[in-house]
């Protein structure tokens, strides 16, 4: 096989997602804070990263809720 | 040649103290007895209660040993159990003060719970379930928020901001299985104001945490005294001449006020030598010198118990009592004769 007959495969092909180095998801929701203004922002995949309300364009990943236990020492 | 000092003193000269130790025991004075007596001992230990309330407490002890008051001072600083916050599960914590420091704070927080009514958590057990028993939950929340009614021009957070502060009284507690029985008043800080964090809007914290009881030698948040010692009770002799006239006045002026009076014939007499604080100011002047002994009773302990508020000071010297009677049974049951 030379070389101009080579053609790269389409994302669009039979291929999967997880194939094309994508992890497959339903699209969800994330909620991240504006770091100019602080307002909650609710973000999927296909979003511009930017604030509803300011316009800023940095946007922090909020703190995990999973619990964390300290000795209160 | 002035009068003999009597055995109990410490005295207290311009550049040392003397006579420190205790002579009242078996063969120091040749010919008397001194082997213990609980009849004798009996006769001489006195309680006198200075005041009395509920944080603070002055009282003395009056004819015991330095060793046994000095056991009662310790074991009230650092082995009488209080309930005290030990595990703090953070669920959120969005605030500037890291979780490990909040934590610390949150435990060093006065709780006023009763400990006789829980059990020992035995932390070295791998398999040791928490129980209602032995285990305190409380839970703190807050979330601040903007204050849209905030007056115009304002920079106090606590008007600009809902929840700006977080205090000791926000933290609640959830009653286990049978601890609404056993605590029908509840859980809270001893003092509602401590302010544990500051908050600033978007900022959050909601915690759980676990209280037990522990003793003050393990940290502490667990001693239930804010402070707790002891004095001697100081003495103040005048020897020979009374001092009369100016000289009094300078002699009354060289200590406390309430220590030393004049009287209608104008010497001054010690009026209540326990005010003195033992500043020795007499023993830099000249004039006075060889007409006034200063000391302290050796067996005479002026305690100052001040509590955190778990318990009352009384409740807290009891249990120190209770602890060092334990600790002599425990030492009876090995056969020391043997």
């Amino acid at each position: 096989m030379n070389r101009e007959s080579f053609l790269p495969p389409s994302t669009q092909g039979s291929s999967s997602a997880a194939a094309a180095g994508r992890a497959y998801q339903p699209t969800q929701a994330i909620t991240y804070l504006c770091a100019n203004c602080a307002a909650p922002n609710t973000l999927t995949r296909s979003d511009p990263v930017r604030c509803r309300e300011c316009g800023h364009r940095v946007l922090y990943k909020q703190r995990t809720r999973r619990m964390v236990q300290f000795e209160a020492r | 040649m002035a009068e003999k000092k009597p055995r109990n003193r410490v005295g207290i000269e311009a550049d040392r103290v003397t006579d420190v130790s205790s002579t009242d025991f078996p063969g120091y004075y040749p010919g008397e007895d001194h082997s213990w007596n609980l009849e004798k001992f009996q006769e001489n230990l006195k309680i006198h209660i200075e005041y009395i309330s509920e944080l603070n407490a002055e009282f003395d002890l009056i004819g015991v040993d330095a060793s046994i008051a000095n056991a009662f001072r310790r074991i009230m600083i650092s082995e009488i159990p209080t309930l005290a916050i030990e595990y703090v599960y953070i669920e959120n914590n969005t605030s500037i003060i890291q979780d490990e420091v909040l934590a610390h704070r949150l435990g060093l927080i006065p709780l006023k719970a009763n400990p006789d009514y829980l059990r020992w958590f035995k932390k070295d057990d791998p398999d040791f379930e928490p129980t209602d028993y032995d285990t305190v939950v409380l839970q703190l929340s807050a979330k601040c928020t903007a204050n849209p009614n905030a007056p115009e021009g304002t920079t106090d957070p606590k008007l600009l901001y809902n929840n700006a502060h977080v205090y000791a009284r926000d933290i609640v507690y959830e009653p286990q299985g049978r601890q609404s029985e056993w605590f029908p008043e509840g859980i809270a800080a001893t003092n509602p104001d401590i302010l544990i964090a500051k908050l600033r809007p978007g900022q959050e914290i909601d915690l759980t945490m676990h209280c037990i009881l522990g003793i003050g030698q393990d940290h502490a948040k667990f001693s239930p005294v804010a402070t707790a010692s002891y004095r001697l009770l100081p003495t103040i002799d005048i020897i020979g001449e009374p001092i009369t006239g100016e000289l009094a006045k300078k002699f009354r002026s060289c200590f406390p006020k309430g220590v030393i009076s004049i009287n209608s014939k104008g010497e001054a007499v010690v009026k209540d030598a326990r005010k003195d604080t033992v500043s020795r100011e007499v023993l830099r002047h000249p004039e006075f010198e060889g007409r006034v002994r200063l000391g302290r009773q050796r067996d005479h302990f002026i305690y100052t118990v001040e509590s955190t508020g778990a318990m009352t000071p009384d409740e807290i010297f009891l249990k120190s009592v209770q602890l060092l009677k334990k600790k002599c049974q425990i030492l009876r049951k090995f056969n020391l004769a043997a």
